[in-house]
């Protein structure tokens, strides 16, 4: 089939993304084995190594452990029972994930010093992850159709039976996926643990470049991190296989049964309570309050704007040159199979694997050593967000181009347009909506990126978020809640976006 | 001359051969139906003339173009053959002016008195301003032929467009796009598995089975003269008799009927086959004293324009029940009649 056969015109652009991505990675195993196995063995076999490993598992263990339990009860309260308040609850478990993690650490240690080490980042990460596993367990309740449980109910099973052993099933998919996405989360984020001083594998890289003249430990620690967020993405995607749902026809417009609470109605909304005040109103407070402490001693007003600045000019650079990088490898993903194809779609998601502190650190090793003229410059700093956040931008490129049928786009052709021409005059023009909402949610997420910014930034530039970093590093938490409460702003937007996107998405479907 | 000409095409998906060796000439200024049940490759053969099936052997040609052949694969936006996809699938960032003037020239575009033509020609002048989704699916189908024809293609092909619509609008549809099909002189396709569409708009009908044409010729011959049993099944009911022919009578539980022999075969002059007769050359008549095989009325389907009887000869046999399509008095089910046949049958020898 012609389809099959993809033009030039998006393999070449395709292949540069793809090579972008694969950029620090690559720079990262050359690094490596520049050490020789000798010194990379030593590293890796230090007993500090092995607790290191053990340590930043037990974090990212304990966390998804929690995050799963407290995000699937509340996705069942707030979808299938009657607790007080229902609606509320609905909408304000989800809004954590608007707290950046390392502005959540600033609220909890600037209030209590005391928290901080493994219990600390513990609470910090879970109440910024939960709702990675609420929000798509919400989303799976909303689609599980009722008359499913309604035969398990006919057919003779108690409403507890049916729950466990026909709804429960249908939500593991969910859950599942959100689990990964908050274990990667737990693994990779630099902030929390940084400011809570716990040792966890992002920290110790940093301090180790930050510390000792030779980075080789840091190369190899990095490599080590990217093998182990591998194996559990990997594992997670073996799990998933032969899971597959049986449905016919689309989705049902009857609303579910709802479960009474009975007496545990008030508990039940009393521990809902809790987790919300923890994750989201005990942040936000702690934030206010510094502000108000920090404005009667003065703010440094001229700072937060060039911050405020320079973050904007960063992310708005960041998302086009993502979004341009993204833009041929999502029409290749959307329309066409073939191996090169393939290799170019997988090779540019090697950003999701990558924590950002790693990303940051191999650009680092790259700039020294090859790009010096670009080091502690723009560019490379926007090839970092470019890394990072290029699979986002092809998802939203992906999703947008898959939406506008093939079939319009032949018409196109036979009315005499090249395949470039359709591009420009169809593909693109209907997807353009698609695309941009794609590159709007890049350019929140560069302005919340720490580690990649904090490492790469031109030298003397300052952000929001390298602000609140640096001021928090001093203990001057009146100075820094500005730029919390400006960083907790920018990234409310996005998650708005989110969850009218998933309700959109239900909608669509009963 | 043949505005399109297609000789010998194969193409296949993966292990599964769907044409197999077609060949299909098209006249100028003709509309050809291509008529066959779902899965006979009718539409991967408009896919391959339009050149969104690279096929896996043979040539087809348009005007004195070749467009495909072993070692030429033109791209289809130089084919210049446009297609009417099943959905009408306008481009729903245009408007209808937008979307028609969507294959001119760029210096044609704008303010160009083609727009305006051709949608006068399709019954929709005044609606150039108009968004598709503010268009019923009758309009857009419309809209979809009137883009098509605006770049005066060499030919256009119509990918079942009626399929989509209802009952009551794809008359009126079929007989807007046959009209300016006609005044715009176009030669053009159309793929259907409705042969009522195809024997109504068609000025040719190419019956399609299984990855080849089985018959290509005018609606009434496709009819009533059909190649072989395949076709004559799929074009119209059919009421099959086993016959016994001699000389040109050939008898069956009906009596002897004249029978026409297969135009293809020459049938040897006794043979054992099937007598093909369609429903409307059966009569029924009062059981008491009328002429014809005794039988009896099992069901009774009222159309209002006619009324299609299953009858059961009282002779028992493999073909007792038949088919009887009526305009008189129409029976009640359990009725007493008599059935006798009017005018020749076609007679298919048993295959040796």
């Amino acid at each position: 089939m012609r389809s099959s056969r993809a033009p030039w015109i998006l393999l070449g652009p395709g292949l540069v993304t793809a090579l972008v991505a694969l950029l620090p990675i690559g720079y990262l195993l050359v690094r490596t084995a520049e050490a020789g196995l000798e010194r990379v063995a030593d590293i890796i076999l230090r007993e500090r190594t092995l607790a290191l490993v053990l340590r930043s598992l037990a974090l990212a263990g304990t966390v998804t452990l929690l995050s799963l339990v407290i995000g699937v009860t509340l996705a069942i309260l707030a979808t299938r029972t009657n607790i007080p308040g229902r609606r509320l609850l609905a909408v304000t478990a989800a809004l954590p994930l608007a707290i950046p993690s390392y502005v959540a650490a600033f609220a909890w240690i600037s209030a209590f010093p005391a928290v901080s080490g493994f219990g600390g980042t513990v609470l910090v990460l879970t109440s910024c992850c939960y709702p990675y596993v609420y929000l798509p367990v919400v989303a799976a309740m909303r689609r599980i159709d009722p008359a499913v449980e309604e035969v398990a109910r006919s057919l003779g099973r108690s409403p507890w039976n049916t729950f466990w052993s026909v709804t429960a099933r249908q939500l593991r998919p969910a859950a599942a996926s959100g689990a990964l996405l908050v274990a990667l989360y737990a693994l990779s984020d630099f902030g929390a643990p940084s400011l809570l001083r716990f040792d966890t594998f992002t920290r110790v890289i940093y301090a180790s470049y930050r510390s000792s003249f030779d980075r080789t430990a840091a190369a190899v620690l990095s490599l080590l991190l990217v093998v182990i967020t591998v194996a559990i993405t990997v594992a997670e995607a073996r799990t998933r296989r032969g899971s597959e749902r049986a449905r016919v026809g689309g989705g049902v417009a009857r609303r579910p049964h709802t479960v009474r609470l009975g007496a545990l109605r008030w508990p039940a909304a009393a521990a809902a309570a809790v987790v919300v005040g923890v994750a989201l109103v005990f942040p936000i407070a702690s934030l206010l309050y510094w502000f108000a402490t920090g404005l009667s001693a003065g703010v440094d007003l001229p700072h937060l704007a060039t911050s405020a600045a320079s973050t904007f000019w960063f992310s708005v650079l960041g998302a086009v040159v993502c979004t341009a990088l993204a833009i041929p490898v999502g029409v290749l993903a959307a329309r066409y199979r073939g191996r090169l194809t393939s290799f170019i779609e997988h090779a540019s998601f090697a950003g999701h694997a990558l924590p950002g502190i790693v990303v940051a650190l191999a650009l680092v090793f790259f700039g020294v050593r090859v790009a010096q003229p670009i080091y502690q410059r723009t560019p490379l700093l926007v090839i970092a967000y470019a890394v990072l956040f290029i699979p986002a931008a092809i998802g939203a490129v992906r999703a947008a181009v898959a939406m506008s049928p093939v079939r319009t786009e032949e018409a196109a052709r036979s009315l005499g347009s090249t395949p470039w021409q359709v591009l420009r005059r169809v593909t693109l023009p209907l997807a353009a909506p698609g695309i941009g909402a794609g590159a709007a949610l890049v350019l929140l997420t560069c302005m919340k990126e720490l580690p990649a910014t904090l490492l790469l930034r031109p030298t003397g530039t300052d952000t929001l978020a390298t602000s609140l970093w640096t001021e928090t590093g001093v203990a001057a938490y009146g100075a820094a809640a500005p730029y919390g409460l400006a960083l907790v702003v920018l990234a409310v937007l996005p998650t708005l976006a989110l969850m009218r996107s998933q309700r959109a998405g239900e909608a669509g479907l009963s | 001359m043949s505005a399109l000409e297609v000789r010998g095409l194969r193409a296949s998906f993966g292990e599964t051969q769907v044409l197999r060796g077609v060949d299909l000439d098209v006249l100028e200024g003709t509309l050809t139906a291509v008529l066959g049940p779902s899965g006979c490759g009718k539409t991967t053969l408009l896919r391959a003339v339009a050149g969104f099936v690279a096929p896996d052997a043979g040539t087809v040609a348009v005007g004195n173009h070749v467009l495909f052949c072993p070692g030429t694969d033109v791209p289809p936006e130089r084919r210049g053959v446009a297609l009417v996809p099943q959905e009408g699938s306008l481009f729903p960032h245009l408007d209808v002016a937008g979307n028609v003037a969507f294959g001119l020239p760029r210096d044609q575009r704008r303010g160009s008195r083609r727009v305006a033509e051709v949608l006068e020609l399709v019954g929709l002048a005044g609606y150039a301003k108009r968004r598709p989704d503010e268009l019923s699916g009758g309009q857009q189908q419309r809209v979809a032929l009137a883009r098509a024809l605006a770049p005066s293609p060499r030919l256009v092909l119509l990918d079942e467009p009626f399929s989509a619509l209802d009952a009551g609008l794809r008359g009126a549809v079929r007989a807007d796009v046959r009209t300016a099909l006609a005044a715009t002189g176009a030669t053009a396709v159309l793929v259907t598995h409705d042969q009522d569409e195809a024997l109504s708009m068609a000025d040719t009908v190419a019956v399609m089975d299984d990855g080849v044409v089985r018959m290509h010729a005018s609606p009434e011959q496709v009819y009533t003269g059909p190649v072989d049993l395949g076709v004559a099944r799929f074009v119209g009911q059919l009421v099959e008799l086993r016959a016994q022919l001699e000389g040109t009578r050939a008898h069956t539980v009906l009596g002897a009927v004249t029978a026409l022999p297969d135009a293809r075969h020459t049938a040897p002059v006794t043979a054992g086959g099937v007598l093909a007769l369609r429903p409307e050359q059966l009569r029924l008549h009062p059981f008491e004293h009328g002429p014809g095989a005794p039988a009896q009325v099992e069901t009774v389907s009222f159309h209002g324009h006619d009324a299609t009887v299953a009858v059961v000869l009282d002779a028992p046999g493999p073909d007792s029940r038949l088919l009887v399509r009526t305009t008189g008095p129409t029976a009640a089910a359990g009725d007493r009649v008599r059935v006798t046949v009017e005018g020749p049958g076609l007679f298919f020898p048993d295959p040796a």
